[in-house]
């Protein structure tokens, strides 16, 4: 692999083969001294246009536990402020002999862009606007393998502001290539235009889009979306599609509730959800532990290994 | 000064004329239709057999960028790619740094094409001053400077009750309104039109209801003032309906349509390609046969170009940021004679009927211009109907490069053009 800019781009084969490598290196993290010296000697940027905490941590400790220079650029004090545009940002980090930038940005398609331009670098896709977030569509992928026993068949339901979500998007590409059922349930306003054309099925009444349901995917709702006039108010957005004990009973009765967080604890998901209560399997911890798993797979893909490794 | 194009074959739709003939041209105009090899004594002749002659090609809307921003485009550069694409006259639209609201910038425009103009311009009015969509322009002042028409393009008037009284000032000084039609509030930060592709790229989407709400009301407008309302760059299937019914109904509406919006689709922006991002933006397939449609049945009027320049480096930035617009001028023909005529969607001289004296009548020129007619301006282009060739961003007359049409092969392709008698060869 040379960038992982999308799950919709990347085969299933490399999906498989980033989800094994991550069980793998998991076991790192588990040891009391978490450092290997597997990516010794090269560096990762993290170029963030967008405020992040928890995903940018976990690359940054995900490259320091395997040895790589981790670099965050903070772009409010960057050349940015000053102006430059991203395309010399790009240039001037592979000059100083970035071998893999870390980006998000609020546009999306920057990650293509940045991949078209620079020739040396390898890019990851850190989140763009509300086109993909592949690293999360992994870890979400493989806490449910990990939970599941596997993804084939499992029918899995995201919920929420499916139109605005970079989330939703890597969940549908990477589930529905490993063989994994979508159910996309939404208010109208906050699912995306022609949604049905996508490989999955659209629902937006939550009781039919839960039932039977194997997991739960819950989508943090942006406040803002309110303001725009795509909601009427949180209240009832909570009470037509929030996740609570009582709505998991549409669900099947062993589901997996996953939230990429941050969460709205009373929005879209309950506090007892949140907390596993009455015997819900929530693993949203886990999420966040698979994420460094993951994003020391995504960097072994493509600093670890010999560049032509794809043949 | 006498000019004969000899041996070509002459195609003006105007006069319903389509044979081998010789041109002639004296004094800037056209002086005679002649039997092939008919004598004529003291005149440079160019021989043009093989190739086609027709009346000089007319595009009524192009953005040359001058005044403001002369790095995109300036006069000099934008006449050029016109006469390159066989267009001898041009309306160039008022966004520019100033705006085209005073009488001054269109005298500053006709000075200019004056000094460095290789094809004719008629500069467009602002319907607002400064383009704000406020305080309605001196039209009456603007027209007697030599403004052709009044449009409101890349900033369409929101309020309804201004538009009604810039129509209401263009019905009463027999100017023709030309509209961007695009309800802004359905709009957004839209970026590319509304769909699947978008859903797929998480690209804000722009809405086809968006110009087709626009649409109607204009048309309503237009009925109720009595002013001749022309659509520009019609790009949906419902905008080419509305325009339908409201000819049928007897309401004084044109419309025209650029070569973009029935060659590509939205699909052309996959991979987050700036240059396909240009407003209206390219739709669904669904849409491109319905202006071809339009286009065949008559209810499109007018091909034109919405020759948009931006500087290589304004579109090399992310997809939201980046300007909307394309060149038009230098590949308008061939796509379409390769995408229309070729095809079968459209008859030769139709096609040049839309690209010569439909727009001229459209957008108000005197009875002549666009065709051939002894005494009528000497304004032709010579076309060569048999190359084929492939679209190539590097080798453009434009100041900038910004077409989606790179790489694509089309036949036909101008020759040179004639303007006032003068050749215009580059």
């Amino acid at each position: 692999m040379r960038h992982l800019l999308t799950l919709r781009e990347t085969s299933a084969i490399d999906i498989r083969y980033l989800l094994d490598t991550a069980e793998t290196l998991k076991e790192i993290l588990a040891r009391p001294v978490k450092k290997v010296p597997t990516l010794r000697g090269r560096a990762m940027i993290t170029l963030f246009y967008e405020n992040s905490t928890r995903t940018r941590t976990s690359f940054e400790l995900a490259a320091k536990f395997m040895s790589a220079e981790a670099i965050n650029i903070a772009v409010a004090q960057s050349s940015v402020a000053k102006g430059e545009s991203l395309k010399d940002s790009l240039l001037t980090l592979q000059a100083l002999k970035a071998d893999c930038i870390v980006m998000r940005h609020s546009v999306s398609g920057t990650p293509e862009f940045a991949a078209e331009l620079l020739k040396h670098t390898s890019i990851v896709n850190a989140g763009d606007g509300r086109h993909e977030h592949p690293t999360q569509g992994l870890l979400d992928m493989l806490t449910m393998r990990e939970i599941k026993g596997r993804l084939e068949g499992l029918e899995v339901a995201i919920v929420g502001d499916i139109a605005h979500s970079r989330v939703a998007r890597s969940n549908i590409w990477g589930l529905t290539k490993m063989g994994a059922k979508v159910r996309l349930v939404g208010p109208r306003t906050l699912l995306p235009p022609d949604a049905d054309r996508l490989p999955v099925k659209v629902y937006d009444n939550l009781a039919k889009g839960l039932d039977g349901a194997d997991v739960v995917n819950v989508l943090r709702l942006q406040t803002e979306r309110m303001e725009r006039g795509l909601l009427p108010s949180l209240r009832e957005y909570s009470r037509l599609f929030g996740i609570s004990p009582q709505s998991l009973k549409y669900a099947a009765p062993d589901a997996l509730v996953l939230h990429p967080g941050p969460m709205n604890r009373g929005v879209e998901i309950s506090a007892d959800v949140a907390d596993g209560k009455f015997g819900i399997h929530a693993a949203i911890e886990e999420q966040v532990t698979n994420g460094i798993a993951v994003r020391m797979a995504t960097l072994y893909a493509l600093m670890g290994v010999s560049s032509d490794s794809e043949g | 000064m006498r000019l004969l194009l000899h041996g070509g074959r002459i195609v003006d739709p105007a006069q319903n004329l389509d044979k081998i003939a010789d041109l002639l041209i004296e004094d800037g105009k056209i002086a005679g239709i002649l039997e092939p090899n008919t004598p004529v004594a003291d005149c440079e002749r160019r021989d043009v057999t093989g190739k086609v002659v027709t009346p000089g090609l007319i595009d009524i809307h192009v953005h040359l960028r001058e005044p403001g921003f002369e790095y995109k485009e300036d006069i000099e550069s934008g006449t050029r790619a016109a006469a390159a694409g066989g267009f001898t006259r041009v309306c160039c639209m008022p966004n520019t740094n100033p705006a085209i609201d005073t009488a001054a910038v269109v005298r500053f425009i006709l000075e200019r094409t004056e000094q460095v103009g290789v094809a004719r311009v008629h500069p467009i009015g602002a319907a607002t001053r400064d383009m704000q969509g406020d305080a309605i322009t001196e039209m009456a002042d603007l027209k007697a400077a030599g403004a052709i028409a009044i449009s409101d393009d890349a900033f369409p008037l929101q309020s309804a009750e201004t538009v009604r009284r810039v129509m209401e000032y263009c019905a009463m000084l027999n100017l023709p309104l030309l509209t961007h039609n695009e309800d802004k509030a359905l709009t957004h930060k839209g970026a590319m039109n509304e769909g699947y592709t978008a859903t797929m790229l998480g690209i804000p989407g722009i809405p086809r209801v968006a110009e087709d709400i626009a649409v109607a009301r204009n048309i309503l407008l237009a009925q109720l003032t009595g002013c001749h309302l022309h659509l520009l760059h019609i790009s949906t299937a419902g905008t080419v309906e509305l325009l339908r019914r409201a000819k049928a109904d007897g309401i004084n509406v044109t419309g025209e349509a650029c070569p973009h919006h029935w060659v590509l689709t939205d699909e052309a922006c996959m991979k987050y390609r700036t240059d396909a991002k240009m407003n209206p933006p390219l739709r669904t397939q669904e849409d491109c046969e319905a202006v071809m449609q339009g286009l065949a049945d008559g209810t499109i009027d007018c091909i034109v170009t919405d020759h948009a320049p931006h500087a290589e480096y304004e579109k090399e930035v992310e997809f939201d940021s980046a300007p909307f617009g394309i060149l038009g001028l230098e590949t308008s023909f061939p796509l379409t004679y390769t995408t229309l005529v070729k095809t079968g969607v459209l008859d030769f001289a139709t096609a040049i009927a839309k690209m010569t004296h439909i727009p001229a009548q459209t957008i108000g020129l005197p009875p002549g211009t666009g065709t051939l007619e002894i005494g009528a301006e000497a304004d032709v282009a010579v076309l060569d109907l048999e190359t084929e060739w492939t679209i190539d961003r590097e080798s453009v007359q434009s100041k900038s490069k910004n077409t989606p049409f790179h790489g694509m092969k089309v036949q036909g392709k101008a020759v040179f053009t004639v303007v006032g008698g003068r050749v215009i060869e580059l």
